[in-house]
């Protein structure tokens, strides 16, 4: 006989995360079947074997991991759940990948409300369908009080190729058009506000969302797409900085047009923050030859629901300063965009 | 955001632009004081934009650039001693004191929190009545006011595990001791907008008069610094000395009432050690005796740390307008924004920083 299990199933009956329910045991399994099981159902997974076994079409495989640490756990916009989904389904899709399979690894910390990791995991299943993926494989451990911060995750993910396809941060052609899905800036800001407790008129949200289906979307219309990247961590400028190092050109961008939302804006110039140093989670950049970029940004619009609607064609690649990316001012100077430093610090005044 | 935008008009920029080629006959050098008009003139390229023989430089007020080595080296040693927590702001973590920099130090184990006021170091203490928090309490008199009720809120509450680190500048004895230097380089100043909106400009008046230059409270947006160059301009083309407001919208003569008051209140005036500057008499700000239980440099008695500079940097030279970043044999080579020899390399306000991000890369 089989129990159907769904989600939400009925929570454990313990309120916090204990030692226990990391070693393995009989706590383990009840972890596994209370919370886990229930929300990430699939057949590779219920198997309940130490590993997934799954058959993938011929072709090249996309592979990829990251692991995600934020504080807090839960922001305006999402949770460290659908980030650690999304996440790896984007690092899928801006290389050309279909996303299929993520494993799920969780590192909690001893004391852990046990209702606030249900919540993670539902979030985390919630994005998987979204995304069309299945959380196939998994791992829990836990340490003690204080050697983590509240919970990390770490997914990898893999994925099938499309053919045909020749997408790379090398592949920069002076002459061609640079795009970005929609606005820039919203979750690092949405993540900064709420950790700092900073209230603002407007609540400031983050944009976590899967991008496979947008991608899929612009490679059917426009597969000659020389590069894309989802700009996480370091925001546009780090990702376009790669852009023009890897391929030896240079980046010229017009500041009028990079989409910025005022109150993400406001929030970035009152603490002293460059918002193109800080952190999309739900955003795609998209390098194109020029007279491919008008179709590339309908597509856009017509796909990525709300946020397609700042997207916009923000600059061009270059002969001229080689490994280099230029903002033009509306004044009509011109500024460096340097690689970001670090950790995005707060000016003073 | 619609009001801030009619100063970011590109527009009325370029009008104002061509009013200053226009009057310009001869070449004038003027000082922008503040570290957030720097960021904004560099940001926004408007020193491409000037004519040859409008040339800007960069003035000392940059707080992060002229907090001195010493108070650094002293805030690390009190970050790095059992149950201390040290708040400060963010910028402030990565200027290098003599051996590392407060960001290393927090690596290390010491309990150092980014705070965005003075106030909310004060929430830190009275969350934490078994720590002593220490507020890294550096600036111009533009969080002077801040960090003075923060030490009358304490007092008030009997908060004894509170204190402040206090480098506090002023702007006046700074720009007195500029025009006063043999090399008589500055011939105007854009005067610092927020310092303004506290102290008002009436203590600008004399000096003003005593030096014969024309002194010009001024905003951050484009066309606010454009307006402020145009007027600074306009007075120096027609001989004019005096201070002229520029930045009506927040500033008054008087400037604001209560947060002087308090500021009176909390702190004296004091001789204060400028960073590559030296000491400038009765430059900054200290703690009165009566709040002196707040005064960490007491609590943790550390005056008696009183390191050297390195001399690769050059640093005072830049801050005072007599070199530009790119003359320093260290810039872009031994010093960089990922390994800063001095501090005006740190900050986006930085003259030397700001350079290196939107400008000339050696």
């Amino acid at each position: 006989m089989s129990i159907e299990l769904h989600c939400p199933a009925p929570l454990s009956r313990h309120e916090t995360i204990q030692m226990a329910h990391g070693a393995g045991g009989m706590m383990s399994r009840e972890l596994t079947r209370s919370i886990f099981l229930p929300c990430f159902k699939n057949s590779l997974l219920d198997v309940m074997d130490d590993q997934a076994k799954i058959s993938l079409d011929s072709g090249k495989v996309a592979f990829t991991t990251d692991t995600f640490v934020v504080t807090p756990v839960f922001f305006p916009g999402g949770d460290i759940g659908d980030l650690a989904v999304n996440g790896t389904v984007n690092d899928l899709a801006v290389g050309g990948a279909t996303p299929l399979y993520l494993s799920a690894g969780f590192v909690i910390e001893e004391g852990f409300s046990m209702p606030d990791l249900q919540r993670i995991v539902k979030s985390m299943a919630a994005a998987a369908e979204k995304a069309g993926v299945k959380i196939v494989t998994g791992d829990t451990k836990v340490v003690e009080k204080g050697q983590c911060d509240g919970m990390f995750i770490n997914t990898s993910g893999i994925g099938v190729i499309r053919e045909g396809l020749d997408i790379s941060c090398a592949n920069l052609k002076p002459g061609d058009s640079v795009l970005v899905s929609g606005s820039l800036g919203d979750h690092g800001m949405a993540v900064m506000t709420a950790r700092e407790g900073l209230s603002f008129q407007s609540v400031i949200t983050s944009d976590t969302a899967p991008l496979n289906g947008l991608i899929s979307a612009i490679l059917d219309g426009v597969p000659h797409v020389h590069a894309m990247r989802d700009p996480t961590r370091g925001g546009l400028a780090a990702s376009l900085n790669e852009f023009a190092e890897a391929s030896g050109v240079g980046i010229v961008l017009n500041e009028e047009t990079l989409p910025v939302k005022p109150d993400v804006l406001g929030a970035c110039e009152l603490l002293g923050i460059d918002p193109l140093n800080v952190a999309n989670e739900g955003k795609v950049v998209v390098v194109v030859p020029e007279e491919m970029s008008k179709d590339v940004l309908e597509i856009i619009r017509e796909n990525a629901d709300v946020a397609g609607q700042h997207a916009a064609i923000i600059g061009k690649v270059v002969d001229d300063h080689p490994g280099m990316v230029v903002i033009k001012t509306p004044l009509g100077s011109r500024r460096i965009l340097e690689m970001p430093l670090g950790e995005q610090l707060p000016r003073i005044c | 955001m619609k009001y801030i935008d009619e100063y970011r008009n590109p527009e009325r920029a370029k009008r104002i632009l061509e009013k200053i080629k226009d009057s310009v006959t001869r070449p004038w050098t003027i000082m922008e004081i503040c570290g957030g008009q720097t960021h904004s003139i560099i940001r926004n390229g408007i020193d491409q934009l000037l004519p040859d023989t409008v040339r800007l430089i960069h003035g000392p007020g940059c707080p992060v650039c002229v907090t001195p080595l010493e108070t650094l080296d002293r805030a690390l040693s009190i970050a790095a001693r059992p149950g201390v927590i040290l708040a400060s702001f963010g910028d402030m973590l990565r200027v290098p004191g003599s051996g590392k920099d407060l960001l290393q130090a927090r690596s290390e184990g010491a309990d150092i929190r980014v705070v965005f006021s003075s106030l909310e170091a004060l929430n830190i203490a009275r969350e934490n009545p078994q720590n002593e928090v220490v507020f890294l309490a550096v600036g111009f008199e533009t969080t002077a006011p801040g960090n003075a009720m923060a030490v009358k809120q304490a007092a008030r509450e009997g908060l004894r595990n509170f204190s402040e680190l206090v480098s506090q500048f002023l702007v006046p004895p700074a720009m007195r001791a500029i025009l006063s230097s043999e090399k008589k380089i500055v011939e105007g100043f854009l005067a610092a907008g927020h310092v303004c909106t506290i102290t008002g400009y009436e203590e600008y008046e004399p000096i003003a008069d005593a030096y014969h230059v024309p002194i010009v409270p001024t905003g951050f947006e484009p066309v606010d610094i454009l307006s402020g160059i145009l007027r600074v301009v306009t007075m120096l083309e027609s001989g004019e000395s005096g201070v002229c407001n520029e930045y009506g919208r927040v500033v008054s003569r008087e400037g604001n009432q209560a947060a002087r008051k308090t500021v009176d209140e909390v702190f004296e005036v004091t001789d204060r050690q400028w960073r590559g500057i030296g000491v400038i008499p009765l430059s900054g700000l200290q703690l009165r005796g009566n709040y002196s239980l707040f005064d960490a440099e007491k609590k943790f008695d550390v005056v008696h740390i009183q390191p050297e500079e390195s001399s690769l940097c050059r640093s005072g030279e830049v801050l005072q307008g007599m070199i530009t970043p790119a003359q320093c044999a260290a810039f872009g080579k031994e010093c960089s924004p990922l390994n800063p020899l001095g501090a005006p390399m740190v900050s986006g306000e930085g003259a030397c920083a700001a350079y290196y991000k939107y400008h000339k890369r050696a």
